[in-house]
């Protein structure tokens, strides 16, 4: 395996039925790299991360994750990486310490780790004093920020983020991406999807899926220039326009 | 005639412990489009539910289409349209079945507004006979929006109409408020995309219960004090961290593929002194320049201070 | 269909059978789960019981109680041990599960039959299972019959022979055809409270209820368009688990099913009531089906005497069963069907089921909200 590598699909296909949600996708994640995966509701980017996350068997093609098989290593994968969505994040019944203690010994972390780690956590958020606060009276922002320090504190290879900051205020929303750039610099992959097209500026590399296919892929200056535009919301509308798969 | 105005409208929950809408006051012209603009949590959703009678206000008084919300509910809901922000039809009833009903309900029928409804129907007319849960979440959108049309309303409720739809459905979306505009329906839109605000007549800019500014996209970006300057280099990350640390740096935040950055008011604006202080600290391929502020600017430019504090 | 009114419902009506019929899980809630119970029960009655062991204790031992000893002894139904034991010995062997049944002829059996006509035979059954009491003690007095009406044939003998039946640990033998009232109390909750309250909720949970709330539709309407098809649903339940019980489990509806139909309308809509103000008290469809579970089945199941005689409980829990509907739905369906009595019979469980009823409806008109909170 290229050790520097992170994410390697080579045709990977999905079908259900008669319908192709994932059509032949090609593309590789390099180590540290913050990966953007935008497309249009229903252009398969679920389907596609859910295959990625070791929750679904591809029907062909083949894909490895931190250099795992998503055949037959499903299991390893899941150890591996981190997960985070806007919907799924904490439970809000619980309090900030609990949620974290709570995650951490889902991924076997020790006792010691577990309370070293949630302390550099709360002190790198600004928020020790909050640590016996229900996750459910936190501001919205805060959860998200809270939500995805979570989700590394495993200190997984790759996390994957699925619309991470929708709804979220400006501020917080750049605090977010704050923290996605520090993720990156100690060597986390970010596998990141999101429907604010600035964001995607953010990325080192975007993959644009259409109708199943990954249409583009490239950085995001390539891809600018190689449409003519000057942003990549121009870029997205560019390529999605033609999508055939509207219903779906 | 306003379509709405609000006087000092409140909204608490838990008792008068949450302060969801802390004394709100302005009012849409007959044939606006107004935006509310704010994140989550900001009080656009409770300022709806005030309007469309569904929630009673705790101080002040507000009027839709010259009724007022509480005494005159039975009116108002006689001539409103309200999409709420969830997706909110019938999943396992079909698009036309879905259409007819809302359309009963009102005491009308789809034949008699058609026309309101066509542009946007005949886009989903191929899948009128499918399960509203099996559409698309811009399709899904345009279904709900025909929904809320079909009784041809005085006052259009839109609460965020575009959350969770991608860039292309959204574009669509606006063109046809666009178009009702034209009709003369008045309409309130919520949305936390900046970028959508630009799209209406007037905007609102919402935070923490509170109304922050009101007046035309072009006048509010106007309000933006100082000069605004977008700086790129080659690597990103390092830029951000070192305009941080410079001494004249008011704020600097990242705007898609540019760091847009303001001055403290008695800083040194010359881009030279920056340039130098950039160079020095070896990034190469640096551009300077000094842009208008968006929207987007002006919102973290009036609530930074407060989501700091928070 | 001028009025648009009229029009509203009629939309709103069809639109909740779209519902029900769309969704599989549904369907075979109100259809499969009533067929089910009664199918359930149904089996366990109907099920032969043979070679049931009884005693014999025959005192008289003259021709007639000797004649109808054999008969019994010729049924594959039982097996039959003889044995003169006092009423002690009797109960002892019973609670030692030795026997199900004693069979007494007392002293002058055949004299009594001969001179006057008429003569009595105890019978003791162990009715701590009902259905197996009422099997047997019915065996036994087709046997009795058999006997009476070979006599009457052979000598033109018109013989009277009086089984005095008497139930040990059960009297009132619960259980048994019982069940089908109980089952109609249960089946009748189950769908018009549970699935109103859900079906309620369901439209909260989509936010579908702010469009209706901010549309011209009045309030009342909702609720009347929410409650006619469980309302219509319910009733062909209950035409459906009388039919099953007629035809299937061969059991006779004794009184008149005008009667029937007319106070399980007056129930349902109790129901109807109830399910409404377990919507106005749930946000989740999964809290809904919890708070019907809690305060609507397990009170239909334990305290209407369907399952367990209510005499036997606590003090508490009899007080609680007399606000329980279903008590009284299920003494009404027991009187109507299973006895044959007529309203006058009726009548107090009837006012007491309406007012209660009258209540929850008032309950319900007042706590109506017209807003969201």
């Amino acid at each position: 395996m290229d050790n520097n590598i992170a994410i390697k699909a080579d045709k990977l296909t999905k079908r259900f039925g008669d319908f192709v949600a994932v059509d032949a996708i090609t593309f590789d994640v390099k180590q540290g790299e913050i990966f953007g995966f935008v497309g249009a509701n229903g252009a398969g980017k679920t389907t596609a991360m859910r295959i990625l996350c070791g929750l679904s068997t591809p029907t062909s093609g083949t894909a490895t994750v931190a250099g795992f098989d998503v055949y037959k290593d499903a299991e390893k994968i899941k150890k591996n990486i981190g997960y985070m969505s806007q919907k799924f994040s904490l439970y809000e019944d619980l309090t900030v310490m609990e949620n974290i203690t709570f995650y951490a010994g889902i991924y076997g972390l020790s006792d010691k780790d577990i309370k070293d780690r949630g302390a550099e956590l709360l002190d790198r958020l600004g928020i020790a004093h909050e640590a016996k606060t229900f996750v459910g009276s936190l501001p919205l922002g805060w959860k998200q920020k809270l939500a995805f320090s979570v989700a590394v504190i495993h200190r997984p290879k790759i996390v994957f983020l699925d619309e991470p900051t929708g709804g979220v205020d400006p501020v917080t929303r750049r605090q977010f991406w704050d923290l996605i750039y520090e993720a990156s610099d100690r060597g986390i992959t970010v596998f990141v999807t999101t429907h604010y097209m600035d964001e995607a500026e953010y990325c080192g590399r975007v993959s644009v899926m259409v109708d199943g296919r990954i249409d583009a892929f490239d950085t995001p200056a390539n891809l600018k220039k190689k449409f003519s535009v000057d942003s990549m919301n121009k870029v997205f509308y560019e390529l999605a326009r033609g999508a055939k798969r509207k219903a779906d | 005639m306003s379509a709405i105005t609000l006087d000092n409208i409140t909204k608490t929950y838990n008792k008068g412990k949450v302060l969801a809408v802390d004394k709100a006051t302005f009012d849409v012209a007959e044939g606006e489009t107004f935006g509310l603009i704010g994140p989550d949590g900001a009080g656009k959703t409770s300022i709806f539910r005030v309007l469309t009678t569904l929630l009673l206000p705790d101080g002040g008084s507000a009027t839709v289409a010259g009724f007022d919300v509480v005494k005159d509910y039975e009116k108002i809901r006689n001539c409103i349209g309200y999409m709420p922000g969830r997706f909110s039809l019938y999943q396992d009833l079909t698009v036309e079945e879905n259409l007819n009903f809302f359309a009963t309900i009102f005491n009308t029928t789809v034949k008699e507004n058609y026309k309101l409804i066509e542009e946007i129907y005949v886009q989903i007319e191929p899948f009128k006979t499918r399960r509203a849960g099996k559409l698309s979440g811009g399709m899904k959108q345009k279904l709900a929006l025909c929904c809320a049309l079909i009784h041809k309303p005085r006052v259009l409720f839109l609460d965020e109409p575009t959350t969770g739809v991608d860039a292309v459905s959204r574009v669509e979306f606006w063109d046809m408020l666009k178009r009702l505009k034209h009709q003369g329906i008045s309409i309130l839109v919520s949305t936390p995309y900046m970028d959508e605000a630009a799209l209406c007549d007037r905007i609102a800019l919402i935070e923490g219960g509170k109304l922050l500014s009101i007046a035309s996209p072009a006048d509010t970006i106007k309000k933006y004090p100082g000069k605004l300057f977008a700086v790129k280099a080659a690597n990103m990350h390092q830029l951000l961290k070192d305009l941080r640390s410079y001494e004249g740096t008011h704020s600097c935040f990242t705007f898609g593929d540019a760091m847009h950055v303001s001055f403290k008011q008695d800083a040194n604006t010359d881009v030279s002194k920056l340039t130098g202080y950039l160079t020095a600290k070896g990034h190469k391929e640096l551009e300077i320049a000094e842009i208008p502020a968006g929207i987007e600017d002006y919102f973290i430019r009036i609530t930074e201070k407060e989501i700091a504090e928070k | 269909m001028n009025s648009p009114v009229l029009k509203q419902l009629y939309a709103f009506v069809r639109k909740e059978f779209y519902h029900v019929f769309r969704d599989r899980k549904t369907l075979l809630m109100l259809f499969g789960v009533p067929i089910a119970q009664v199918l359930l029960f149904g089996f366990v009655l109907s099920n032969e019981i043979k070679n049931s062991k009884i005693v014999v204790c025959d005192y008289a031992k003259d021709y007639g109680s000797q004649e109808i000893i054999r008969k019994i002894e010729a049924s594959k139904y039982f097996k039959v041990q003889k044995a003169t034991l006092t009423h002690d010995q009797i109960e002892t062997a019973m609670k030692a599960g030795d026997i199900k049944m004693a069979v007494i002829f007392p002293d002058h059996f055949y004299n009594d039959l001969s001179h006057l006509n008429k003569a009595q035979i105890q019978v003791i059954a162990d009715a701590s299972d009902p259905n197996t009491a009422t099997t047997i003690t019915s065996y036994l007095t087709n046997i009795i019959n058999d006997y009476q009406a070979e006599a009457l044939a052979q000598n033109n003998q018109s013989y009277t022979i009086v089984p005095q039946v008497k139930m040990l640990y059960n009297p009132e033998l619960l259980g048994a055809p019982n069940f089908v009232p109980g089952v109609m109390a249960l089946v009748l909750m189950l769908i018009c409270a549970m699935m109103t309250a859900v079906a309620i909720v369901k439209e909260k949970e989509l936010g579908t209820m702010e469009i209706l709330l901010v549309s011209p539709l009045k309030p009342y309407l909702v609720i009347i368009a929410k409650t006619i098809p469980y309302l219509l649903v319910s009733l062909l339940n209950l035409t459906a688990i009388l039919l099953m019980s007629v035809y299937l489990l061969d059991l006779e509806i004794k009184g008149s099913v005008v009667l029937l139909f007319a106070e399980s309308t007056l129930f349902i809509i109790s129901c109807l009531a109830l399910g409404l103000l377990i919507s106005v008290g749930s946000t989740s469809q999964m809290s809904a089906m919890m708070t019907s579970q809690m305060s609507l089945m397990l009170p239909t199941m334990m305290l209407t005497g369907f399952m367990f005689p209510i005499e036997n409980m606590p003090f508490w829990m009899q007080g609680i069963s007399y606000i329980v509907p279903s008590r009284y739905y299920y003494t009404i369906v027991k009187a109507v069907m299973l006895q044959g009595l007529g309203f006058s019979a009726i009548w107090r469980e009837t006012l007491v089921l309406g007012f209660i009823t009258l209540i929850l409806i008032v309950i319900n008109v007042r706590s109506f909200k017209i807003r969201l909170a």
